[in-house]
């Protein structure tokens, strides 16, 4: 079933006649009518859908903002969930358009693998998570553990090379639906998940009893997570790129979704010019000059979406820490729109 | 046209003969498949160079950097792609072989309790047949995986049916005996055993050609199998010495395990395959006429080697074809363990895929890998089938 999957993906790879000419991925979306996006589809906060079949979560919200950008109506997606393992195959393939999986930017994944990743849309960091009743305080005390991993990611190797340089013994349990992963640690099969700290978060949250679980303190790696576009189309690349980063920019510009019909009455050029008042950014991505307009009028900037969808008041809880503004101590700093 | 009546009566041209017709079509089909591999080739290469996506097999030689949670051979993340890849066809090849061998134990059971004439036995033969049949193999592995998940305790409340026997939700823990050079020669005379059995099969058959006496080459054979390792190991030194599996931290250590991962897809696989394995061996055996049975019986023959002379050799030619297929269908479905987490071929070469993103060279590495096993399962299985079949006179 999953190898059949692989296989076509692959299949698709070998027959696909060039589906990353430079310009013809927003013809090819133009013309079908919406955007393809893969996501998680089953991690909460960042992709999957609510009990009504509503997609939600901040690598959702990208999506919906790619979608608003180039179409002026953030509803036309469509969404495909990929496992870790499917999801480089299924956009080198052309089966997706854009990427949005809380996926880490490697210099591999960037040069070997075909990708090119945009601004990030979240900061992230792998940790592990345990059962408060182990009475684990910190990583360097799991030797012997064994831990539940996705496969193909950057997590398991972190992890290999985390356990190798403490010279810890461990044993992998390696599974591949998120899902699956999640259900196989909460039944006690292994004493450690580990993944990025958001993600245990989103796991956590749907664990049957939250309050059992503790996210150790050590985090063990840098894990920028943006969305990817295949290699070879910098036209598509800048529209995605772009999209992310007006949801930064409206932030750093105080404009959001609630606000947005009165900005444009403002007199500052910078905010202007962001909004189509003043034409020319939208000619020069290929777009509507109303594109960044309806981004955040349909999703919101940035602080909503991650409010929304991972904030403080959501069941996973997270501080903006690195992904505030850079004028807050963040991370998060986007060039001049014009 | 003219041309046409001037060739000579009786002689074709040459684009009329079949031979040569059949010749240019064959070179027509050859061309185009060429044509269209070339094509495929060329259309790969031409877009992965595009996309600037890495090609080639130069990556089985670098650091994989992944572990892998069970393996047959010392592994560990520093090792390369290959050996990793080698990590997972030995897994593979591991519940396949443990996976084929109890199948077929199981499936002669069950089908030979269907034809039993037990009202009980019988029946319940036939649920198990068709609920293990009907149910996909995958949700099965789930069951099982679940199951064992859900009831086994952990580690620190294991259960321990006996002593230095342990069972908890890391697996089934044994002890095994200390490494010894007496047990690398009992391995030895296992093998001696099994040559000097051979030997004397062909011995007692000959012997009962000429004289028409019987031997008892089953007791025999037995007494040599367990007599002649059990002296080796007596005359090696009959080291005792055990591995015990001790709770240290989270984990047991020392001692054999046996994954809830590895004993899930084993039973998952053994359970479903069996129930088709059973319905060959029930056809086999109904195939043979019941006169043949009557008529052993009548020469005198015993219940039992009416069985092993009779009724066997002539259903296992019925059987032998189909349980094949079965062979190979057991060995194509531990190809489910990544839904488990066993960290079999598959799994491991979806990881290598996913970490190099040469999914071409890894799908095909995937296919030569099954296609060898499937070819050699085939190649021994029609050996033995041509050994077993009808001598036609």
């Amino acid at each position: 079933m999953i190898l059949r999957r692989i296989a076509t993906l692959t299949l698709a790879a070998v027959l696909a006649a060039g589906p990353a000419l430079a310009g013809k991925t927003l013809d090819a979306v133009r013309a079908r009518g919406y955007v393809i996006v893969g996501v998680n589809g089953s991690l909460f906060g960042f992709g999957k859908p609510d009990e009504k079949g509503v997609w939600k979560g901040l690598d959702v919200d990208t999506g919906r903002a790619i979608a608003a950008a180039v179409f002026g109506d953030a509803s036309k997606v469509k969404w495909v969930p990929l496992t870790a393992v499917q999801r480089f195959t299924a956009l080198q393939s052309g089966e997706i358009d854009v990427l949005c999986r809380n996926t880490t930017r490697t210099l591999s994944r960037d040069t070997a693998l075909g990708l090119d990743f945009v601004h990030v849309n979240y900061y992230d960091g792998q940790g592990f998570m345990v059962p408060k009743k182990l009475g684990v305080k910190s990583a360097k005390e799991l030797d012997g553990a064994t831990v539940c991993v996705l496969p193909g990611t950057t997590t398991e190797m972190n992890a290999a090379d985390f356990f190798r340089k403490n010279n810890m013994a461990w044993k992998p349990v390696v599974i591949e639906s998120t899902a699956e992963l999640a259900k196989t640690f909460f039944s006690g099969r292994c004493d450690v998940l580990t993944s990025d700290a958001s993600q245990l978060a989103g796991t956590r949250a749907v664990a049957p009893n939250p309050d059992g679980y503790v996210i150790l303190p050590e985090i063990i790696s840098k894990e920028p997570l943006a969305p990817a576009v295949r290699h070879g189309d910098e036209q598509w690349r800048d529209i995605v790129d772009y999209a992310v980063m007006a949801m930064i920019a409206a932030e750093e510009m105080g404009i959001t979704s609630k606000n947005v019909d009165q900005m444009l009455k403002s007199k500052d050029p910078k905010v202007q010019r962001f909004l189509g008042v003043t034409p020319g950014n939208g000619k020069a991505l290929g777009l509507d000059e109303r594109w960044a307009y309806n981004v955040v009028k349909q999703v919101g900037n940035y602080a909503e979406v991650f409010e929304r969808n991972v904030g403080p008041n959501t069941p996973l809880g997270l501080e903006r820490g690195l992904n505030a503004l850079w004028t807050d101590g963040g991370l998060m700093y986007v060039p001049p729109f014009k | 046209m003219t041309q046409a009546s001037d060739a000579p009566a009786g002689a074709t041209r040459f684009w009329n003969d079949p031979a040569n017709r059949a010749l240019a079509f064959q070179a027509a089909v050859l061309a185009v498949v060429f044509a269209v591999g070339w094509y495929l080739f060329h259309n790969v290469q031409a877009n992965l160079a595009r996309q600037n996506i890495a090609t080639g097999f130069g990556f089985l030689g670098r650091e994989a950097g992944f572990e892998i949670g069970e393996s047959p051979i010392p592994y560990s993340a520093a090792d390369t792609y290959l050996k990793a890849l080698w990590v997972g066809v030995l897994n593979t090849l591991r519940v396949s072989f443990i996976g084929i061998v109890l199948t077929v134990i199981l499936g002669a059971f069950v089908g030979i309790a269907r034809l039993s004439t037990n009202w009980l036995v019988s029946k319940l033969a036939g649920a198990y047949i068709e609920v293990l049949q009907d149910v996909p193999v995958l949700l099965q592995l789930f069951f099982w995986y679940a199951l064992f998940n859900e009831i086994l305790p952990s580690p620190r409340q294991a259960l321990s049916p006996l002593p230095g026997v342990y069972l908890c939700n890391r697996g089934l823990l044994l002890p095994v005996p200390e490494g010894h050079p007496a047990y690398g020669w009992a391995a030895g005379a296992f093998v001696a055993a099994c040559v000097l059995i051979w030997a004397v099969r062909r011995w007692a058959h000959r012997r009962q050609e000429a004289t028409g006496k019987l031997f008892p080459t089953f007791r025999v054979g037995l007494a040599l199998l367990v007599g002649l390792p059990v002296l080796a190991w007596w005359l090696g030194g009959a080291p005792t010495a055990l591995s015990v599996p001790h709770l240290k931290g989270f984990n047991f250590r020392g001692g054999l395990g046996l994954s809830p991962e590895f004993a899930a897809l084993l039973l998952g696989l053994v359970l479903y395959t069996s129930a088709f394995v059973a319905e060959i061996v029930r056809a086999g055996i109904q195939s043979v006429s019941h006169g043949q049975t009557e008529a052993a019986m009548s020469l005198g023959l015993t219940p039992g080697q009416t069985l092993n002379l009779v009724i066997l050799p002539q259903a296992l030619r019925v059987i032998v074809p189909p349980l094949t297929s079965q062979m190979l269908n057991l060995t194509k479905n531990s190809s489910l363990a990544v839904a488990i987490g066993f960290p079999d071929f598959v799994s491991v070469a979806n990881t290598t895929i996913n970490q190099t993103g040469q999914a071409i060279e890894g799908v095909l590495l995937i296919m030569v890998v099954y296609l060898m096993f499937s070819l050699s399962t085939s190649a021994f299985m029609n050996w033995y089938n041509k050994r077993i079949a009808l001598v036609e006179r």
